[in-house]
């Protein structure tokens, strides 16, 4: 099991069959983003339809995880019980998944250095066996 | 252009009070007594309304209050597709849509809310309706397509408002260097005017800068005090045609213009998508509508008199107001720092009932009461002569608006 920075209350995925196959994968640490195959366009959610071309063809493409912050909050409010405060959620452009961003979660970083821009990493944290979290860190090295 | 216009020509509210405050009275009957109020103040009796009009999934259906209020026949009942406060202005929209195509002679435009009967709105995990965490904890069926969407927001504990919408106002501050004294600027102004109204809940609690400023951080950069309050309370407000509306009781008010918009992918904007394109995220959302509203209008920003601007947070003011055109886009803090909001000596005397941040949280319905009272001459902070009203609805939402005027 990998690190581990929220407590087991914090709020379950809640899927369909459109959004299943992307938990799914992140049970297997693959970050991936929806792309059609039609046109090439991604997007994150994933969603029935291509807005770009209208297509329903699509297949999920995995990505790097490395990206910057493009906006943040520092959340001083508990979502789940024994929950550390504050925390950091914050919006991250990916750098390799035709400019998808996604909502997640900063872990260990120094809320004094949090700034948008900042380069971040994918940092799995193991729920349980079944269920992965993709959260961000403060990219190292 | 001419068409038969639809008139706002009642309101009518019940006490407003800190969440949890109103018990002995349930939300359904606080809408009935709020609706009871719009009628008499129009001059009308509840015999003449046959239709309602409401929003934001509304837990007080318009059948039941029809059966309760004994409505002789209910020829409209509508809620608008939107979530949270987006829609209010939308349902009023929606009752002079009816009134003007013959659906309906009279429709009341209602929003009751007791947060202590039901849940806090500042209790998120209660608000989004999210199962507990099974041990071990594990994907879970979504109920709904709104929980399916909100599942890519939820695991990461975005389910408060004030985070939420911390996200666009953070970016709006990256790129423009606005700051959190700008927003406290906002907060301070319509406390002031809620001084001057016996209704407001926060009347009796003035509020300075430093004030603003040494409120405890909620979802950074909002501070407690950014934050709108969560309120127990009911309003209403009563819609006909300009034929009806000439021989009632109180001065009536135009609808002039009203506009829905839901941007491009913008779905329930930053809860649910990241991936709002870029020149739309430290925004309100409400752009293109805006300019929808005032080519229909044939107005424009300079000519409102006065404005009612949905403050939930006061970042997502900020933003409307750049969205509207009121400032350019990225000057809302100054703009907003230079007094403009304010009642006395303001260039847009804005919320002058103390809105959602001082008056009353209730789905901004409120606002568009007050509207009306600013056009009969009735508000607590009046502006002499206005003849032009902007109304907003919950913006960095799918949002709407609507222009009243009097002339």
């Amino acid at each position: 099991m990998s690190e581990r920075f929220f407590p087991d209350g914090m709020p379950p995925p809640l899927a369909d069959a459109t959004t299943l196959p992307w938990w799914q994968a992140a049970a297997e640490h693959r970050l991936v983003v929806q792309r059609c195959t039609a046109c090439g366009h991604t997007r994150l959610p994933p969603a029935p339809i291509c807005s770009e071309c209208r297509s329903e063809d699509s297949d999920w493409r995995e990505v790097s995880g490395r990206g910057e912050v493009y906006t943040y909050t520092l959340v001083h409010r508990p979502i789940a019980a024994g929950q550390e405060l504050p925390f950091v959620i914050a919006v991250i452009a990916l750098e390799d998944a035709g400019g998808v961003r996604i909502l997640s979660n900063l872990v260990d970083v120094d809320p004094d250095v949090l700034e948008i821009g900042m380069p971040v990493e994918l940092v799995w944290e193991d729920m349980s066996a079944d269920l992965a979290i993709p959260r961000f860190r403060p990219r190292q090295g | 252009m001419s068409r038969p216009r639809a008139h706002i020509v009642g309101i009518g509210e019940s006490r407003y009070t800190r969440w949890g405050k109103i018990g002995d009275v349930t939300e359904h009957a606080l809408a009935c007594q709020a609706i009871q109020r719009a009628v008499a103040d129009a001059g009308l009796s509840l015999d003449d309304v046959d239709g309602m009009a409401s929003f934001a999934e509304d837990r007080n259906e318009a059948i039941f209050l029809a059966a309760e209020l004994g409505l002789p026949a209910l020829r409209f009942a509508n809620m608008v597709w939107m979530p949270g406060g987006g829609g209010g202005c939308a349902a009023v929209a929606n009752a002079a849509m009816a009134v003007e195509t013959g659906q309906a002679e009279v429709v009341v435009v209602y929003r009751s809310l007791c947060q202590g009967q039901f849940f806090r709105f500042g209790n998120p995990v209660a608000d989004a309706g999210a199962p507990t965490q099974p041990a071990p904890p594990t994907v879970q069926q979504a109920s709904s397509l709104l929980l399916a969407s909100m599942g890519f927001a939820m695991p990461y504990g975005l389910l408060m408002a004030a985070a939420a919408y911390a996200l666009p106002t953070r970016r709006h501050m990256h790129l423009y260097g606005t700051t959190s004294e700008q927003l406290g600027a906002i907060a301070v102004t319509f406390r002031e005017h809620a001084s001057r109204n016996p209704r407001a809940v926060m009347g009796g609690r003035p509020m300075t800068l430093e004030d603003h400023q040494a409120s405890p951080m909620i979802a950074d950069p909002h501070r407690l005090f950014d934050c709108c309050l969560e309120s127990d309370g009911a309003c209403a407000v009563v819609v006909t045609s300009q034929e009806r509306a000439r021989d009632l009781a109180r001065p009536p008010v135009e609808l002039l213009a009203s506009e829905q918009g839901t941007p491009r992918g913008y779905a329930f904007g930053p809860f649910t998508n990241a991936n709002v394109a870029d020149e739309l995220y430290a925004t309100g959302a409400c752009e293109e509508m805006a300019g929808r509203l005032w080519g229909k209008a044939g107005l424009g920003p300079r000519d409102v008199d006065v404005a009612q601007i949905y403050d939930h947070f006061t970042g997502c003011v900020l933003m409307q107001l750049e969205d509207y055109g009121f400032c350019k886009r990225g000057e809302g803090g100054p703009f907003v720092e230079s007094g403009a909001l304010a009642w006395k000596g303001g260039s847009l005397p804005t919320n002058t009932h103390g809105g959602s941040l001082s008056e009353a949280y209730i789905h901004g319905l409120n606002h568009v009461v007050e509207g009306v009272r600013a056009l009969r001459g009735e508000s607590t902070s009046p502006v002499e002569g206005a003849e032009v009203c902007l109304v907003t609805s919950a913006a960095c939402v799918p949002s709407s608006a609507v222009l009243l005027g009097r002339r």
